[in-house]
């Protein structure tokens, strides 16, 4: 085992508390100084299928899941359905063990329950593990759990067993059960948690894996947060006070945040009859003068297609969230990948009108649904902020100061009442949609019912600028360049800002480059590191600003490469057909690399998928796609 | 101080404030019942003591949909269907102002079918406006949800194979707390009840029979017109919810006989507003949320604050 990081994966069936268990696992990591990143994978199902979490630790930042990982703790799966018979599924029960077998590495630790496991199950398990030089640990977790508490308390005990393999103090674990558990559990656990630390070093040789959990620390305070809970409170933060949604994996989870936590500031949070119901309400807040937004994944945001047309043609703010999972149609719903870009781009009748932003990091998460807010308002334009079951759902830390920011409830371009008296009218009505051919920006300032002197029409027609339905030729131009120039002003802005959305990374002279958009961001700066390390000249991209496009920014860094891997989650490699549009040159430069198996990328199948592309590539078409992994993979 | 100075203004209010200023050339044809809804409606809302200032119509897309266009007051002509969610919304943003909704009976009984049974099921406080002309006006005369069994259009070449739906018992079911329909050809009984459900506190359902001289050739003018609330001939309880039921069948039924039964069905003063409801479960606040924006002294709650303990 490699001594400067730990990937730990506890695997179990869905409803066995995987996912709370690891989560505190990680903050106690934390806690203790290292840093922390999260991988989740998980079955569309509520009770029973294998269902994993890794969390890899290290002294140094982590932006990526790993390759493989160095230490497994299999629970076995509780709710199993057919446990011992042949099943389509297999035997689901022992899944948690010999599912996770291929990518343990050599020397790695196996820590399962034998309460509940029979190892013997699972063809040429001890061949294997002589094979790996693995170490196998399995003690009774689920007698132990049941001895001094309850049987869900396994994973308890698991924890306790995995600091003393590991040498992790029992001290932050105990800290963080005593936050995080009421009461009358806390006693039973915090007994099952010794008994069974004490158990395995009694009855196993601990020191026999080279095993040491990293030491590290933080010179500043950090928080434990993923993808969706930044975005949510960035969206708390510009002031957002209204949301409404309909359950769809996985945005379920910004909506149930926002849920949570709106009451508290005085909000409203409404889970509406369907998603063209949710869109259509956010609209209708924002346009009464509430900062509001909605969202879903790919199927609900099909059904927002309409009234998002709707906010574009009124020039309604409004933002929305868009959670990609695996199509099409239903498609894989736990799985994460980006094959809704163009979707999300293009969708609903006319030409787009919109801005897309993709964050590539949790922290990126926060600071881009904050600006598409701001956007948003200013520009009375929809914006969206376009991720992944994989930003949604990893868990990292962050330094707590990143989120010691001012709010900012501006409701953008909206005039009070006083302003409203000098602006001008036509027939009594306030002539909200204003053609200013000096106005560079494109946006004519708007009212907001109630207020006096403020009355206008707005319409999904074609219309005047007091809002009458209108077809006059002339009247229809000045109006669709007017809001076709507010793109423009966007993107200047953007441009200007002190921290592009877009990240460069690696050696600013390298003679390769790595493009992505968002969620890939860090496991491509991995990959760009062992690159380097291994004598190659790499550098990476990873763009958030999808529309309007970072033409500028995206030339120069294709400009200073001979060559570019484009690296996506989809079939049909959206985001390098989006970059050869926008840019109209480019094409000979950029060869992709997709993965669309359900799995995000390993910065080992990055690191592979550019020698192949890139550096042997050579007496191949540079356009020519590599899939990763192979099919059947 | 209110950002809103329109909202609850009391003053009076003059019929004409509620013809636009520069009133576009009405699309509608000659004879059309929706004149009727737009005469009815300004003669309401003086009554009702609302400034055009203070409205929101919120309309949906067909010929009832242009109903703002010649209507003074804040407006969103909206997209076919949606006219309900977006109205309901803006009320929850801000509940000083007065919402109205309005639509086509393809427009609220078909394609937003599913926005009306919710609408009426969660009990928002708005007037909803059907303008049911049994037909599909503005794409030229298709058959609509409404259309009796047998209607021949150019869709339906053979006649239509379905029963007609039943807007007044779908209300009922659905949890609208104020029920009625009226006729263009009956403008003062359309006045008042129009008036009744704007001052209604719940969702309040017209459904307003308005005639389509250009579609719908063979059916009636809906004259002539009988108001169940006045008629000796009909004698039920607008409170009690199983006589209304039976009410609103024998209306529905009998207006494919050829008759015109209108007038209130259903009246439940009760039942809480949706508003209060969530009020009531703090998941509303007290002062309405648009106000907020304009309060310079408005402490902005931040997360950093509010929830961050959590992950550390
Ligand atoms: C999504 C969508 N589908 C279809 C249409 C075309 N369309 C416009 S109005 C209308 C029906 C109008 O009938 P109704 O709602 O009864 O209103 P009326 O014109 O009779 O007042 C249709 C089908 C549309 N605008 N949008
Ligand atoms: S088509 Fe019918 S509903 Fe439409 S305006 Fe003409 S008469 Fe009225
Ligand atoms: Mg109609």
């Amino acid at each position: 085992m490699t001594d400067h990081e730990l990937i730990w994966r506890i695997a179990g069936g869905s409803g066995d508390g995987i996912a709370s268990t690891s989560q505190n696992f990680a903050k106690a990591l934390m806690r203790s100084g290292l840093h922390v990143f999260t991988h989740r994978h998980y079955p569309s199902r509520i009770r029973g299928g294998h269902t994993y979490t890794e969390i890899r630790a290290a002294a140094d930042p982590v932006k990526s899941r790993g390759d493989g990982y160095n230490f497994l703790l299999a629970l076995g799966d509780s709710f199993a359905r057919n446990p011992q018979q042949e099943a389509y599924y297999g035997n689901e029960e022992i899944k948690p063990l010999s599912e996770n077998l291929d990518e343990l590495r050599e020397g790695g630790v196996i820590v399962y329950d034998s309460g509940l496991l029979d190892a013997s199950e699972i063809e040429d398990f001890e061949a294997r593990v002589e094979e790996n030089n693995w170490h196998v640990f399995d003690p009774d977790l689920r007698s132990l759990a049941r001895e001094h508490g309850r049987e869900v308390m396994r994973n308890t005990a698991g924890v306790g067993v995995t600091c003393a393999i590991a040498g992790i103090d029992l001290e932050w674990i105990e800290d963080l059960m005593t936050d995080a558990m009421p009461e009358k559990i806390l006693e039973p656990n915090i007994e099952i948690l010794h008994e069974a630390y004490e158990m395995v070093q009694e009855e196993y040789d601990v020191e026999a894996p080279d095993v040491a959990v990293p030491e590290g620390e933080h010179d500043e305070e950090q928080v434990l947060l993923s993808g969706s809970d930044s975005i949510a409170y960035g969206a708390l933060d510009e002031g957002c006070r209204f949301i409404a949604g309909y359950p769809m994996t996985p945005w379920t989870e910004v909506f149930t945040i926002m849920s949570q936590n709106l009451p508290e500031v005085g909000g409203i949070s409404e889970q509406v009859e369907d998603e063209i119901a949710a869109a259509a309400l956010a609209i209708g807040a924002s346009h009464a003068g509430v900062k509001a937004m909605s969202g879903s994944s790919g199927g609900g945001f099909a059904l927002m297609s309409e009234p998002l047309g709707l906010a574009e043609m009124t020039e309604t703010p409004v933002v929305l969230i868009e959670a990609m999972r695996a199509g099409p149609s239903t498609g894989m719903p736990t799985k994460p990948e980006q094959g809704d870009l163009e979707h999300v781009l293009y969708t609903s009748q006319g030409d787009s009108n919109r801005v897309v932003f993709a964050p590539g990091t949790v922290d990126e998460a926060y600071d881009q649904a904050r600006k598409a807010f701001q956007i948003a308002y200013e520009y009375q334009i929809p914006a969206i902020v376009l991720y992944d079951q994989k930003l949604g759902g990893e868990l990292t830390n962050v330094p707590a100061s990143h989120y010691d920011r001012e709010p900012n409830p501006s409701l953008g371009s909206t005039l009070t009442e006083a302003e409203l008296e000098d602006a001008e009218h036509e027939g009594g009505k306030f002539a909200r949609f204003q053609y200013d051919p000096d106005n560079d920006e494109g946006v004519s300032p708007r009212s907001i019912p109630g207020q006096k002197g403020g009355r206008f029409l707005a319409t999904g027609n074609e219309h005047m600028p007091e809002g009458h339905i209108s077809e006059d030729p002339d009247n229809r131009v000045y109006q669709m360049n007017r809001r076709m120039r507010k793109l423009e002003a966007i993107r200047e802005e953007l441009d200007s800002q002190e921290k592009s959305h877009q990240t460069q990374y690696g050696p600013e002279d390298a003679e390769y480059g790595i493009m992505t958009f968002g969620s890939n961001q860090g496991t491509v700066e991995e990959a760009v590191d062992r690159l380097n390390e291994a004598g190659h000249s790499v550098k990476a991209l990873g763009v958030s600003d999808l529309m309007p496009y970072p033409e500028n920014e995206v030339s120069e860094f294709l400009e200073s490469v001979d060559k570019c891997l484009v690296v996506e989650m989809n079939a049909s490699a959206q985001f390098r057909g989006l970059t050869q549009k926008e840019l109209g040159q480019y094409g000979e430069k950029l060869s992709s690399l997709l993965k669309y198996n359900g799995n995000p990328f390993e910065p080992a199948e990055i690191v592979e998928g550019f020698e192949v592309n890139i550096v042997e590539g050579g007496d191949l078409p540079h356009t020519r796609t590599k899939f990763v992994p192979a099919a059947g993979d | 101080m209110s950002a809103f100075s329109a909202i609850g203004e009391e003053r009076e209010i003059d019929r004409d404030e509620f013809t636009p200023g520069l009133e576009p050339q009405p699309t509608w044809c000659p004879g059309c019942g929706d004149f009727g809804v737009l005469k009815a409606l300004k003669q309401a809302m003086p009554e009702v003591g609302r400034t055009p200032d203070e409205t929101l119509l919120v309309t949906g897309i067909g010929c009832s949909g242009k109903l703002n266009s010649y209507f003074e007051s804040y407006g969103f002509h909206t997209i076919h269907g949606r006219s309900l969610p977006i109205a309901r919304a803006a009320k929850l943003a801000n509940p000083g102002i007065e919402v109205i909704a309005a639509g086509g009976d393809g427009d609220g009984y078909g394609i937003g079918g599913n926005h009306f049974i919710h609408t009426a099921r969660e009990n928002h406080d708005m007037t909803y406006i059907v303008f049911n002309n049994e037909i599909f006006g503005l794409t030229k005369g298709q058959t609509s949800p409404t259309s009796p069994k047998g209607h021949k259009s150019k869709t339906q070449p053979h006649g239509s194979a379905k029963e007609p739906l039943r807007p007044l018992s779908m209300s009922l079911n659905a949890g609208a707390s104020y029920i009625a329909r009226t006729a263009a050809v009956n403008p003062n009984q359309a006045k008042e009840i129009l008036k009744e459900a704007m001052e209604h506190d719940g969702f309040a359902h017209i459904d307003f029979l308005t005639q389509c001289p250009t579609w719908n050739k063979d059916a009636r003018q809906y004259v002539p017109y009988i108001d169940v609330n006045d008629s000796d001939e009909y004698d039920f309880d607008v409170h009690d919810r199983a006589e209304a039921a039976e009410m609103m069948r024998e209306t529905e039924s009998a207006l494919h006989e050829g008759k015109v039964l209108t007038g209130r069905y259903y009246v439940d003063e009760d039942r809480p507003s949706y508003q209060h409801e969530k009020q009531a479960l703090g998941e509303m606040p007290e002062t309405p949320l648009a106000e907020r924006y304009f309060d310079d002294d408005y402490e902005w709650e931040r997360s950093y604050d509010s929830f961050l303990a959590k992950h550390k």
